[in-house]
Parts: C-alpha cells; sequence; structure tokens
C-alpha cells in the first residue's frame, strides 16, 4: 500500500513537473527575446485547453460517462465570470483580486449548472448524459445570445427580447448586449495566472482521483452493478465528478474570456467544434490519462497552428494548405483511428503480437 | 383557425422526427449504442437528392437514389466504424467513435459541398388543399402519408418475417440469437441499412418542409429525434411515432406561442423533465439488469 501511494505522489509529481518545466521553457523563451508574437499569443490558450482537457478527462476517463457539452460549461463560466468583472470594474480596482473572484464565481455559476444538468441525468444507466450535454451546449449559446443585461442606479436590468425593453435610466449602462456579447473587457489574463490555474486544477483532478471518493468514481466505471452492492451511493458520486468537471470547465471559460477584449457567444467558441475538440485532446493524451491531456492540447496546438504556419511561411505545400484549411475534418479523422487502434478487440490482440514477435527476436 | 393549422405542422414535423426516430431506436434497441452519426446521414441523404434533381432526375428516382445512397453509407460506416469495437473493454469507445463519424461526415460535406445554405426544392409536387379555411400543403400531407406507411411496414417487417424476428433476437440476447443459428452481424448490418435507408426519407421530407440545406441540417433534427425516441420508450417503434409527432407539436406550439427562441430549450426540457418523470417513455418496458 506504501509503495503504491509513493509511485502515485511521483507520477503525479512528474505531472506537475511537466508543467513547470514547460512554464520555464517559455520564460527563458521570452526571456532570451525568442518569443515571437504568433507563439506568444498561443500561450494563455495553452493553459485553458489544458484545464477543458484535464477536466474533460474527469468525466470521460475516469467517470466513464460522455460529455458533448463542456463548451457549454465553458459558455457558462466565461460570461458569469466577465459579467462580475464588467459590475466590479470601477468598485474593485486591482485587477488580481477582482479577477480571482471572478474566477471564482465563473466556476461556482459552471458547478451548479452542472448539478443541475447531473441531478435528472446521471441517476440513469445508458448514455443520456452524452445527448443531454450535447443539448445543453447548443442551447445555452442561443440562450446567451438572445439576453440583454443593464446596470443603472436602479440596479439590474434584464430583458429576453432588445436593449430599449431593458427600460433602463438614461445613464444606464447595457453589459450583456444579446448577440453582440460584452465587450470592453480588461485583460486579466496572463500567462503566470493560466499556469497557476492549470497546477490547481491538477491538483484537485489528482487530489480527487486518488481520494477515497475517487477511488469510489472509478468503481463506478469499472463495475456499476458491484458498486452499488458495496454500498457506494452512485448517482452522489457521479454527480461529483461531473460538477467538478463543469466548475472547473467554468475556471477555463473565465480565462479564456478574460483574454479578449469582446465575448460573444458564436458556434465558433462555444459551439460544437468546440466540445469535439477537447473531446480529441482527451482521446488523443489517453482515455482516463490526466498527464496526455496536459501534454495532447499543447503538441496538436503547436504542431497544427505554429508548425504548420512556420512550414507554410517557407513555401506552399498543398498537402500543408489543405491541413490547415480542414483542421476540424483532421481531428474527426484523429478520434475515429485513435479510438479503432486502441480500443478494438482485434488490434489490440495485434498489437500485443507484433510486441512479443519483437521481444522474442531481441531475446 | 390558427391553432389547427399549427397543430398540422405539428404533427408534419413530428412525422419527420418519427421517421428519424425509428433508425435511432431500431440501431439503439438492437445494437446498444446511440448513432450520432445519425443525424449526419440524414444531411447526406438531402444533398445527393438535391444534386440529382438539379442534374435533370426526376423526383422518385432520385429519392431512391438517395436511400440507396444512404443504405450503402450506414453499412460501411457500421462495418468500418463500429463493428471492431462492438466488443471493446470500454462502452464509451463506440460512443466516441459514432461521434468522431458524424463530425467526418459534416466536414466532409463542408469540404464537397461548402457551407453556402442551398435552397432545396421540394420534391413533392402535389397542390396544397384547402378545407374550411385549413391550408395543408401537399408536404404535409406526404409526409404524414409516408410516417404511417413506414411504421406500419416496419411492424409487420418485424413481427411476420424471418429477419424482423432475428432482430427482435438480438436485440433481446446476442449470444443466445447465435446460438440459434442467427447470423448477428448480419442482422445488425441490416438493421443500419433499414435505419439510414428511413433516414434518407426523413431528409427528403424535412428539407422538402424547410427548404434550407446546410452541411449541419442534420445534427439538430436528429438530437431532436433522440429526444422524440426517449420520449416515446427507446426501442419501441409505435413509442418513437408517437414520441416523434408529440415532440414536432410541443416544437411548433413553443415556438408560435412562447418564443421562437426558446423552441429548442423547450424540446430539451421535455427531455429533462421525461427522464426524471418516467425514464423508460411512454411505452417503453423496464428492463431488468442481470449480473
Amino acid at each position: 500500500m506504501n509503495t503504491m501511494r509513493t509511485k502515485t505522489a511521483k507520477q503525479n509529481a512528474i505531472t506537475y513537473g511537466i508543467v513547470i518545466i514547460g512554464f520555464l521553457i517559455m520564460q527563458i523563451i521570452s526571456a532570451t527575446g525568442h518569443m515571437s508574437s504568433s507563439l506568444s499569443g498561443l500561450l494563455i490558450p495553452f493553459c485553458y485547453y489544458v484545464i477543458l482537457a484535464v477536466s474533460l478527462n474527469l468525466v470521460v476517463g475516469i467517470l466513464g460517462e460522455l460529455s458533448l457539452g463542456h463548451a457549454g460549461f465553458m459558455c457558462v463560466g466565461a460570461f458569469s465570470s466577465v459579467f462580475f468583472t464588467k459590475c466590479m470594474e470601477n468598485v474593485i480596482t486591482n485587477s488580481l483580486v477582482r479577477f480571482i473572484i471572478a474566477l471564482i464565481i465563473g466556476a461556482l455559476v459552471a458547478a451548479v449548472f452542472g448539478i443541475l444538468i447531473g441531478i435528472p441525468v446521471l441517476r440513469l444507466k445508458g448514455d443520456y448524459l452524452a445527448i443531454v450535454t450535447l443539448a445543453f451546449g447548443e442551447i445555452i449559446k442561443n440562450l446567451v445570445n438572445v439576453l440583454f443585461i443593464g446596470k443603472d442606479s436602479h440596479g439590474l436590468h434584464f430583458s429576453m427580447k432588445d436593449t430599449l425593453s431593458l427600460g433602463m435610466e438614461p445613464d444606464g449602462q447595457v453589459i450583456v448586449n444579446g448577440p453582440q456579447g460584452i465587450t470592453g473587457i480588461p485583460k486579466d489574463s496572463t500567462f503566470v495566472i493560466g499556469v497557476v490555474l492549470v497546477l490547481i486544477t491538477l491538483f484537485i483532478v489528482l487530489r480527487l482521483i486518488n481520494s477515497r471518493d475517487g477511488r469510489a468514481i472509478q468503481s463506478i466505471r469499472d463495475n456499476r452493478i458491484a458498486a452499488e452492492s458495496i454500498g457506494i451511493n452512485v448517482t452522489k458520486y457521479k454527480l461529483m465528478a461531473f460538477s467538478v468537471s463543469a466548475g472547473l470547465a467554468g475556471i477555463g471559460g473565465a480565462l479564456y474570456a478574460h483574454n479578449l477584449s469582446t465575448l460573444s457567444a458564436t458556434p465558433k467558441n462555444f459551439g460544437y467544434n468546440m466540445s469535439i475538440m477537447i473531446l480529441v485532446y482527451v482521446v488523443l493524451g489517453g482515455i482516463g490519462n490526466i498527464r496526455g491531456s496536459v501534454i495532447a492540447p499543447i503538441v496538436l496546438n503547436l504542431v497544427l497552428d505554429y508548425f504548420l504556419r512556420k512550414l507554410q511561411m517557407l513555401g506552399s505545400n498543398p498537402v500543408l494548405q489543405f491541413l490547415s484549411d480542414n483542421r476540424m475534418l483532421v481531428y474527426a479523422i484523429v478520434l475515429i483511428v485513435i479510438m479503432l487502434f486502441s480500443w478494438s478487440p482485434k488490434m489490440i490482440e495485434w498489437r500485443e503480437r507484433v510486441f512479443h514477435k519483437n521481444a522474442k527476436e531481441e531475446a | 383557425m390558427s391553432f389547427l393549422n399549427y397543430l398540422i405542422s405539428g404533427i408534419s414535423l413530428g412525422s419527420v422526427y418519427a421517421i428519424i426516430a425509428l433508425g435511432y431506436t431500431m440501431v439503439y434497441g438492437i445494437a446498444k449504442m446511440l448513432n450520432f452519426a445519425h443525424g449526419d446521414v440524414i444531411m447526406v441523404g438531402a444533398y445527393v437528392v438535391f444534386y440529382s434533381t438539379a442534374a435533370g432526375m426526376p423526383a422518385i428516382p432520385a429519392v431512391l437514389l438517395s436511400v440507396v445512397i444512404c443504405t450503402v453509407l450506414g453499412m460501411v460506416i457500421e462495418a468500418v466504424a463500429y463493428r471492431p469495437l462492438r466488443s471493446a473493454a470500454s462502452p464509451l469507445a463506440v460512443l466516441i467513435t459514432a461521434i468522431g463519424v458524424s463530425y467526418l461526415l459534416q466536414n466532409l460535406a463542408l469540404l464537397f459541398w461548402s457551407s453556402n445554405t442551398k435552397s432545396f426544392t421540394s420534391v413533392v409536387k402535389i397542390p396544397a388543399l384547402k378545407v374550411a379555411g385549413l391550408n395543408i400543403s401537399g408536404e404535409t400531407m406526404v409526409t404524414i402519408l409516408a410516417c404511417i406507411v413506414i411504421v406500419v411496414g416496419l411492424t409487420l417487417f418485424i413481427n411476420k418475417t424471418k429477419p424482423g424476428q432475428a432482430m427482435l433476437a438480438v436485440s433481446e440476447d446476442k449470444g443466445a440469437a447465435q446460438l440459434m443459428g442467427i447470423n448477428v452481424n448480419a442482422t445488425i448490418a441490416l438493421t443500419f441499412a433499414i435505419g439510414s435507408g428511413l433516414a434518407a426519407i426523413a431528409g427528403v421530407l424535412l428539407c422538402s418542409a424547410y427548404p434550407s440545406l446546410t452541411p449541419y441540417t442534420g445534427s439538430m433534427p436528429g438530437i431532436k429525434a433522440f429526444v422524440a425516441a426517449v420520449f416515446g420508450g427507446i426501442g419501441s417503434i409505435p413509442g418513437a411515432m408517437i414520441g416523434g409527432i408529440l415532440l414536432g407539436i410541443i416544437e411548433i406550439f413553443g415556438k408560435a406561442y412562447i418564443s421562437s427562441q426558446m423552441a429548442d430549450a423547450i424540446v430539451f426540457a421535455v427531455l429533462i423533465v421525461v427522464l426524471l418523470v418516467k425514464p423508460t417513455g411512454l411505452l417503453g418496458k423496464q428492463i431488468q439488469e442481470k449480473v
């Protein structure tokens, strides 16, 4: 037992170490003046992609349920945190304090949405979570687009129609402006805060996995009936994992939103594509492998965003052009091929045979 | 009078959902998997009809061509992407692959047919019927008729023919069915073939009534049809029909009387309520888990 514990501690330390070393490398690159603008623009996205991938892996890999609305929770976290920031812009002038409170609010609101969705769905067995989260992701985007919130001396005004029906005083300020979203967001996200948030996310997820609760969650994934029969409250633990994951996605959303000046819900940022992209990170990194979810988003983004663009600058190549134009197609193929390769029983058998042969030849 | 008009367009939309839901519910019943790509097969079917009628093909052969292409597509998807994972250790594996297939179809459609909205010309040439101030379009009549014919046909097929009985057997117990000499792989492939063929018909009917066609046309009706299948009781053919029609009526009434932007949210609120109150759906059976 003790050796097992030190082994997990060592494994976790390696995961934290990768993040810290990555951070130091980026700091060295920027201190020596080698940081290009295209790379520095990717630093904060790296952080929120890692947070989103790690939190989705908690649901997909550890709990064993499929959530297709991770972008929806991200959207909730983004809008609630930015709404707070805009309201408090002139009240709390210290941007760090304000951002920390905004992050906590984003996480809490997203977690509450996670619980609200989880209660009806997670007590059932079957694939209902996948379809409900998929629908949630699509609907929350539409709802945000018809939401108008303004603030004046009388307090807050809500409307689902337009800014005029808010009925505000002339001095009122429209904060959430329907499809235009929220404008003039202070840029509170920094790379250092991003890395700290990644470490906090990892700490929460890894502590959860290696705790008594985490073992209960994994036992549900491995055999629901057996877990139930030894007295594990299945719904409670499913809900716990799902709401923690939703809350962490909210943090990712808050980090994302405070990196922009204008936040609006479009199919591009909070749509189905985003949820699938995060799922691709999780699958590429390995389902249930938290360290993989740290590495996969960074590698995939470096390859598809940074190196591909660099290569294209050297000379235009039709294949490279096709890859960068049809990135979503690449994601779809990656998803199918990896699933077939790593989960099909025939493939597993084939891989074992090949490995076995190699081992024999070496001996 | 507008109430009756809304009711009729609700039943018409619901009939399309019912046809899609039949494909969903059959595949779910037999392969125990959510075929996320089902909605995108609808889109492919609609594009085939769009391009073949644009090339001058008459409506009925174009629809038949689309049914054939979608049937083959469904069988290919099943054989390439789903069959190798049927006995995978994790039930998530095939689900994630299904998401990948759905996404692949959407992006291939984007690549071949671009994201521009195509305006679909209705394949139904029957003039609208005017009864006592009600205006029933030809599309509505054909859709409702098609739905009834398909449900009756499928019920007869499953209950009266050997392959249909084989489907029932496989959905109940794969292992036992195999021992009785049923070819499980062929039966599942047949289910996918029928489901995808129905999806093609649904695609044509959907786009005849709502004539804008994009690579994403199929995804939302696909999800809603799943809601309909759950509503009616997943695995049940009459349930899929009742669920589909009720859902169509709810959606149209929601659009008309509450808010057009909230209509989708209302549909999913229905799903949440069904899952809370009666997770087995209207006509679903409670299945006891065997250990």
